[in-house]
């Protein structure tokens, strides 16, 4: 509908829907089930990773956003992209002033374009408030201040997936609780040819959930609380850097030094590695195709997989699970839709359906999630329930904003391991990411 | 409305037309704003950009050498400044050497010549970055066929770790460098050796000389120049490679891999530290000006010899 060209009728319907809106929020915008502000001239491009759960994907493909776009009256455009590749896309847009209105961001990136995102704190509040609160993950990588720098999604819980049978076979009813069983249980286990998968590469998500709260439960942190004092280079760092050699070697998959968030769950199904951190996409998958995967005795694989937390250290047990959030690009020229269509995404009656489809892969960075019924179905999932609820945000002990945020995007954490994995002496490599935290907090 | 037949063109352009001096401007006129657009433009930017403290959606300002001297002391770009000169210099010798191989048997006449020409080249045609997909796979920690290969044949009791090793890693997408980059030169030399009249090699058998000198002393000098030329493109793009890194090892593992570009690509449009990416980057320049400057005066001077 062309503005220009509103008849007398035309505009009563337009401002009696956005009346309705502006009135009613979301809700209104759902009972109504009619055309709000927008005409059909208005376009909103949103940029998402490709899902682990694709099943999710075409959700939103074919009935969340043609449901969006009624429900709207705007066109919405649906990019879905490789994870890895979406911070050269927020780089080259914000340059460039132009591209996707809303961008998906994973972890704390948003607070690198804090100057170019728009103010979503209506948004995110508004969120809050209605779904029983946001988690302090969730809040601690999108907020800088009282600025909210993008609207959280979801939260992508981490957990072990294991081989159950496997551990059973070197004694162990339940999973290891501390780095010295996982260690033993590994080392056992890569003897016969079943180690433990784990990426130390440059890859978004398994790298750092694993590597950072490994650091933490061994009393290792970035800096102290004001968050400019570089404290990395301590006793604990040390000691975590000279066990994790040890493990490595004893216990893992050597090959996981070039793994991206794929290989492990292509390892695993085929029975290569005998446990791994991860989201649940290694299980849904064996749900999805269960006559496809199976174990070497012809079982299907979904029925000897478990999850456990990741094992506790001498500080303590830790996790960090990968919070996503949606930012609203400042060159967007359709601010106001892009805020609208995340309130209408992130309401609750359109994202029970995506949270259903995901299947506890990822839970809301709400509350509310938590309690959903959807937990009581496989109780393989249940650990991830509350994992949002026990994350840890990067950057610890200081905030995860924009330097930790810098830390995390060039892996310094985690090649401080690989470094030291791959032969390097652990106090070199603990000196090495210490320097280079200096150079970043500075 | 169009001009009709036998109508004259307007006095201006048709003065502008007659005379050589300006048609030659005008007819230069689009290569000037497509360098200038293409080439200019961004280095100019490049360059201002290397000397300020622009971030990502963030103007910034001068601040002299500072982003140079902050690579300098980065561990990670002198191992990517190492690994680039290596990579150019092992893969360059490995390309010319297989390159003149495949040029000379391609040289003679043996059936199906044509399809095995047109065979040889498609590594060089599969674009960059399907091929590089295919040897990832290839090299896959889990799942290599080659380890797989090597391992039915008894040759490897356990798994050779192709892209975690930092050594292997390099020496991988050195592989994979060559594989793509001989075709290129095989096809150009043949271009070349075909230019060689066969009558100078009749002349030195009859002369006494063996294959060997008949190459050594006749083919080479003749090849040379255009050896000289293809060794300068190939030079220049491999010193300056991306694709191929980015898609096989990612400049992992642990940053053992990185190339100027890939490291450069890294700061700069992932992290978004465009300033301190642009530094990277830039630092090939005077590289690659000097091996252009190097090896242009010394074409020169064989041509005029």
């Amino acid at each position: 509908m062309d503005a220009n060209r509103l008849n007398r009728r035309q505009f009563i319907k337009v401002s009696g829907a956005t009346a309705a809106v502006a009135a009613t929020g979301v809700e209104g915008m759902l009972a109504a089930r009619r055309a709000p502000a927008y005409g059909q001239g208005t376009a909103v491009g949103i940029l998402r990773w490709n899902d682990f759960v694709p099943a999710s994907d075409e959700l939103l493909k074919k009935t969340i956003v043609p449901e969006a776009e009624k429900a709207m009256g705007a066109k919405i455009t649906l990019e879905t992209v490789n994870a890895n590749d979406i911070q050269p896309r927020i780089t080259a847009a914000i340059q460039s002033k132009t591209g996707p209105d809303i961008i998906m961001t994973i972890n704390n990136w948003s607070h690198l374009y804090e100057e170019s995102v728009a103010d979503v704190s209506d948004v995110a509040e508004e969120l809050g408030k209605k779904q029983g609160g946001i988690y302090e993950q969730s809040r601690a990588v999108a907020q800088s201040g009282k600025k909210w720098l993008a609207v959280p999604w979801s939260v992508v819980g981490l957990q072990i997936a294991y081989r159950k049978s496997w551990f059973e076979e070197i004694g162990l009813s339940k999973f290891p609780e501390t780095w010295e069983q996982y260690r033993e249980a590994g080392k056992k286990l890569k003897a016969k040819g079943r180690p433990i998968g784990q990426t130390l590469g440059h890859t978004f998500g398994d790298a750092p959930v694993f590597s950072y709260p490994y650091l933490w439960s061994w009393g290792g942190k970035e800096v102290e609380k004001d968050g400019k004092k570089v404290v990395l280079n301590s006793k604990e760092t040390i000691e975590s850097v000279k066990f994790m050699v040890g493990f490595w070697k004893d216990a893992h998959d050597e090959g996981g030094l070039a793994w991206d968030d794929t290989n492990n769950n292509r390892a695993f199904l085929a029975g290569t590695i005998c446990a791994s951190l991860n989201g649940a996409s290694i299980y849904i998958e064996s749900l999805r195709k269960p006559d496809q995967y199976k174990t070497e005795k012809g079982a299907q694989m979904k029925t000897d997989i478990l999850h456990a937390s990741l094992p506790k250290g001498p500080a303590g047990q830790f996790a960090f699970h990968a919070p996503f959030s949606h930012m609203v690009m400042g060159y967007s020229k359709n601010q106001k839709a892009a805020k609208d269509l995340l309130r209408y995404l992130g309401s609750k009656e359109v994202f029970e359906k995506w949270f259903i489809s995901q299947k506890g892969f990822a839970v809301g960075s709400t509350r509310d999630w938590e309690k959903h019924p959807v937990w009581k179905e496989d109780p393989v999932m249940l650990p991830f329930k509350d994992a949002a609820r026990l994350g840890r945000a990067p950057g610890y002990a200081g905030p995860a904003g924009k330097k930790a945020a810098e830390v995390l995007t060039k892996y310094i954490i985690t090649d401080m391991y690989a470094k030291a994995v791959q032969g390097m002496a652990a106090e070199d490599a603990v000196k090495w990411a210490h320097g280079e935290l200096l150079k970043i907090y500075g | 409305m169009l001009p009709r037949p036998g109508t004259a063109p307007p006095a201006l352009l048709n003065r502008l037309l007659e005379d050589e001096r300006s048609l030659a401007y005008l007819l230069l006129t689009p290569t000037i704003v497509l360098l200038a657009l293409f080439i200019a433009y961004p280095f100019v930017l490049g360059t201002w950009l290397a000397v300020s403290s622009t971030t990502v959606g963030v103007a910034g300002h001068f601040v002299g050498f500072k982003n140079f001297a902050k690579a300098w002391d980065d561990s990670i770009f002198r191992t990517a400044a190492f690994n680039t000169f290596l990579y150019t210099g092992v893969t360059t010798v490995f390309k010319l050497a297989l390159g003149i191989w495949l040029a000379v048997l391609l040289n003679r006449h043996f059936y199906g010549k044509r399809l095995i020409r047109a065979f040889v080249l498609l590594p060089f045609i599969i674009p960059t970055v399907l091929s590089t997909f295919a040897w990832k796979w290839m090299f896959d920690p889990t799942f290599s066929v080659i380890n797989w290969a090597l391992w039915k044949l008894d040759l490897i009791t356990m798994r050779i770790n192709w892209l975690g090793d930092p050594y292997l890693s390099l020496a991988s997408v050195m592989i994979v460098n060559v594989w793509r980059g001989v075709p290129f030169y095989a096809i150009s030399l043949l271009a070349g050796l075909q230019t060689i009249s066969p009558e100078l090699h009749e002349a030195a058998a009859i002369d006494g000389a063996n294959a060997w000198q008949r190459f050594w002393r006749v083919t080479w000098p003749l090849l040379l120049p255009v050896t000289m030329v293809v060794v300068l493109f190939s030079v220049i793009q491999t010193f300056a490679d991306f694709q191929l890194v980015y898609v096989l090892t990612g400049g992992g593992p642990a940053n053992a891999t990185h190339l100027f570009a890939t490291y450069a690509y890294q700061i700069g449009v992932g992290t978004g530290l465009l300033s301190e990416g642009a530094a990277i980057s830039l630092a090939m320049f005077p590289v690659l000006f000097l091996v252009v400057v190097l090896q242009l005066w010394y074409i020169r001077r064989v041509e005029t010899r």
